[in-house]
This record gives C-alpha cells, sequence and structure tokens, in this order.
C-alpha cells in the first residue's frame, strides 16, 4: 500500500502531509517549553531581589560565576554551525548532489556530539561544586577535597565524617565590583577544615540546590534530550535511512527537510536558553 | 509534444537550481549575522546598564531576532504555507495566554485580585547572625 502525499502537496492543506505533522507536533513543543519559560519567569520574579548569592533563595547573576559562560557561548555557536550544515544538506538534495549532502550530514551529527560533549563537561562541573550553609547562617560555595561528586551532607553524616576540607570558590564579583584583590583570591584557595557539626546543609550543584539549579537542569536537560533525539533521526537519515535517495529520491529530499525543521527548533530553544540561563 | 514537455520540465529544475543557489547567499548571510547575535549577546551582558531590566530586555530582543532568522529563513516560514501559519498562529496565541496568566498572577493588584495586595516582606534567610538565647 502506498502512503499517501509523501511529496505531492495535499489539495487541502497545499502541503505534503509529513510537513503538516511536524508543524503540529513543534507547536506541541513550543507549548511544552512554554511552559517551562513561564515557570522560569515566575522562579525569577518570585526570588528575593534583596538577597545575593550565595544567599539560598537568592537568584544569582551571572557575574557569579554559577555557569561556564564560555563553554555556553561556543555550545551556541556550535548549534547555530549545524543548523546552517542541516540547510545546506537538504539544499545539497535539492541540487541532487548526494555527495555533499554526506558531508555536510555527517558534520550537523559532530556538531551535535560535541555539543553534548561541552554539556556534560559542564554537569560533571555542577556535580563535584559544592553550596554550604553553617549554622550561624553563613553561605558559601567551593570544592571538596579530595574532588567528590553528588555529596550531601546525610551521605557525610551517615558515613560518619565528622569533618572536611574545603576549598571556598574566589569571593564573587557581584555587580562587577569585587574582581581586583588577587591577594584575596589566593587566600581563598587554600582549603579550610569545616566541622560536620557546624555544617546545617551541604549539597552538590544538582536541582535540589536551588530553585535556579532546578529550572537550569530542567530546561537544559530536555534540551540536551531534544539534541540526542534530533541526532539519533539525522544519523538514520545520514547512512541507513539514505538507502531511499536510490528508490524515492523526493520523498528522501522532504524526510530530512523535515527533521532538519526539528532541527532548527533545537537551535532555536537554545538560542533563548542561554542567555536567560547563563547571561542575565 | 512529449519532447516538448520534457524540455520545459527541464527548465524548470534550471530555474529551482539557480533559485536554491541564491538562497545559499542568504543563508551564509544569516549564518554570519547570527554569530555576530552571539558575540553581541555576550559581549553587552558584561555591560552594566544600571537596571537588570535593561540587560534583560536588550538579551531578549537580540535572541528574537536570531530566532526570527532560523525561523523566517532556515525553516522557511517567510514562504510557507499557509496552513503552517495557522498551525503556529493557534500554538502562539496559547503561548501568550501561558505567559500572560504568569504576568497576571505576578502582579495580582492590577488585573485580577481587585486590589488585595498579598506582598509579604521578605525575612533574609543567611548572613544573619545567630539569635542569642532566650532567657
Amino acid at each position: 500500500m502506498e502512503i499517501p502525499y509523501t511529496t505531492k502537496p495535499r489539495p487541502d492543506t497545499a502541503l505534503y502531509n509529513a510537513k503538516v505533522g511536524i508543524w503540529l507536533f513543534l507547536a506541541s513543543e513550543v507549548m511544552l517549553f512554554g511552559a517551562l519559560f513561564s515557570s522560569y519567569i515566575l522562579l525569577r520574579v518570585g526570588a528575593d531581589p534583596k538577597l545575593v548569592w550565595p544567599a539560598l533563595a537568592a537568584w544569582p547573576h551571572h557575574s557569579d560565576g554559577l555557569l561556564n559562560v564560555p563553554m555556553g557561548a561556543i555550545n551556541t555557536l556550535v548549534l547555530i554551525v549545524s543548523s546552517v550544515t542541516v540547510v545546506m544538506a537538504w539544499v545539497s538534495l535539492k541540487l541532487k548532489d548526494f555527495n555533499k549532502f554526506f558531508i555536510f550530514q555527517g558534520v550537523t551529527i559532530v556538531c551535535a556530539m560535541g555539543f553534548c560533549a561541552i554539556k556534560s563537561f559542564e554537569y560533571a562541573a555542577k556535580f563535584s561544586h559544592y553550596h554550604v550553609v553553617l549554622n550561624d547562617g553563613t553561605a558559601m560555595t567551593g570544592h571538596l577535597e579530595p574532588k567528590q561528586y553528588f555529596t550531601t551532607d546525610k551521605k557525610l553524616r551517615a558515613a560518619n565524617v565528622a569533618e572536611i576540607e574545603f576549598v571556598k570558590d574566589p569571593a564573587p564579583g557581584h555587580g562587577h565590583a569585587a574582581a581586583g584583590s588577587a591577594a584575596a583570591a589566593h587566600d581563598d584557595h587554600k582549603p579550610v577544615k569545616i566541622k560536620m557539626a557546624d555544617v546545617q546543609r551541604l549539597t552538590f550543584w544538582g536541582p535540589q540546590q536551588s530553585t535556579y539549579f532546578a529550572i537550569y537542569f530542567t530546561m537544559t536537560g530536555l534540551h540536551a534530550l531534544h539534541v540526542i533525539g534530533g541526532a539519533l533521526v539525522i544519523a538514520y537519515l545520514w547512512i541507513p535511512g539514505a538507502r531511499m535517495w536510490k528508490t524515492d529520491p523526493e520523498r528522501f529530499t522532504n524526510r530530512v527537510k523535515v527533521c532538519g525543521l526539528f532541527w532548527h527548533f533545537v537551535d532555536l530553544v537554545w538560542i533563548f536558553l542561554f542567555p536567560v540561563l547563563y547571561l542575565l | 509534444m512529449a519532447e516538448h514537455a520534457h524540455a520545459d520540465h527541464s527548465v524548470g529544475h534550471d530555474h529551482e537550481a539557480e533559485h536554491i543557489k541564491a538562497h545559499v547567499k542568504v543563508y551564509l548571510l544569516i549564518f554570519g549575522m547570527l554569530i555576530l547575535g552571539t558575540i553581541v549577546t555576550v559581549g553587552i551582558s558584561y555591560v552594566d546598564f544600571g537596571a537588570a531590566w535593561i540587560n534583560i530586555t536588550i538579551g531578549l530582543i537580540i535572541a528574537s531576532i536570531k530566532a526570527t532568522l532560523v525561523a523566517g529563513w532556515f525553516m522557511h516560514l517567510i514562504s510557507e504555507k499557509r496552513m503552517v501559519h495557522a498551525i503556529l498562529i493557534v500554538a502562539g496565541f496559547f503561548f501568550a495566554v501561558l505567559v500572560a496568566l504568569c504576568i497576571w498572577t505576578m502582579a495580582p493588584e492590577s488585573l485580577i485580585g481587585g486590589g488585595k495586595k498579598q506582598h509579604t516582606t521578605s525575612v533574609p534567610v543567611v548572613h544573619e547572625p545567630a539569635a542569642a538565647p532566650a532567657h
């Protein structure tokens, strides 16, 4: 049985069916990410503006150095490059140049893997970074010595740890003011001993740490899943799915186009995620 | 007759090829603009305009321009059929409703809540000296 309207436009929609399908899907994706973006707005506006990170309920400023801006910026460029290669892959098929399509599609997959690699480095850095609140209310951030991942005060107490060695982060230059004093920053790099009895809360920079990291991991995690999903489809069309080029080139070109539309959407979401989470 | 039709067909294809080649230049131009937009976004976030909302507004305007370039040209929305526009208008409408609802809940004294102010004074949670034990 032949599937109708894989290449010919349907008279009522004036489009081939896959294109209506992908746009309906993308419309639902707009609502999915829209729910998360509106949650972000509520959490951010609901945060007390008088508090300064690392206070627990504060909304951090990008100068607090929670996220790695260069890595985020490189990932933005990686996704932009992949968006161009996706559209060029489709153009190559339109121009009946399969070899060029093969190259462009391959570059897109490399970009997708590069994006995921950079993102996993970022995540790993967060999971070994800690936020500590002492019983007297002092809040600070830094690393445990030796390096540990996914630790919390509960786990440390369960393991009967009485004292931890903690390397404090250099004082955050909030409002771009405290960037100067190099000597103070040097002192900050020496590990200090903290008694677990003095610790009220110790936790890694995961989604449980604060509302900021909760929305950060939810949004970037969902976006990363989209990158992986998109990359799998692109990889399928790159080699196994490309056999269709010989039997039904027009339908194959449409598949590449539809897959490209999804990929552009993933890029589009990141265009907003990057400034909203990393910069503003 | 058949030959004539065939000739027309190939001319049509050449036209399409020319058309697409012209598009490639546009794609590369947009690529450059997106890279430039990213650099400007990062650069501007380090400039202190005196108020956070100015940075946020500028950042979101640049992001919206970049999104328009991607959706309009890479996704061919500017030359897409009415059906696609209709689907997106519906999605855009509900997205706007969603965001508007959020903004209303944040400003209860404006459109809903009828002047019932529910602002609580914020209590600093940390950076507080430990309270002296009560006698």
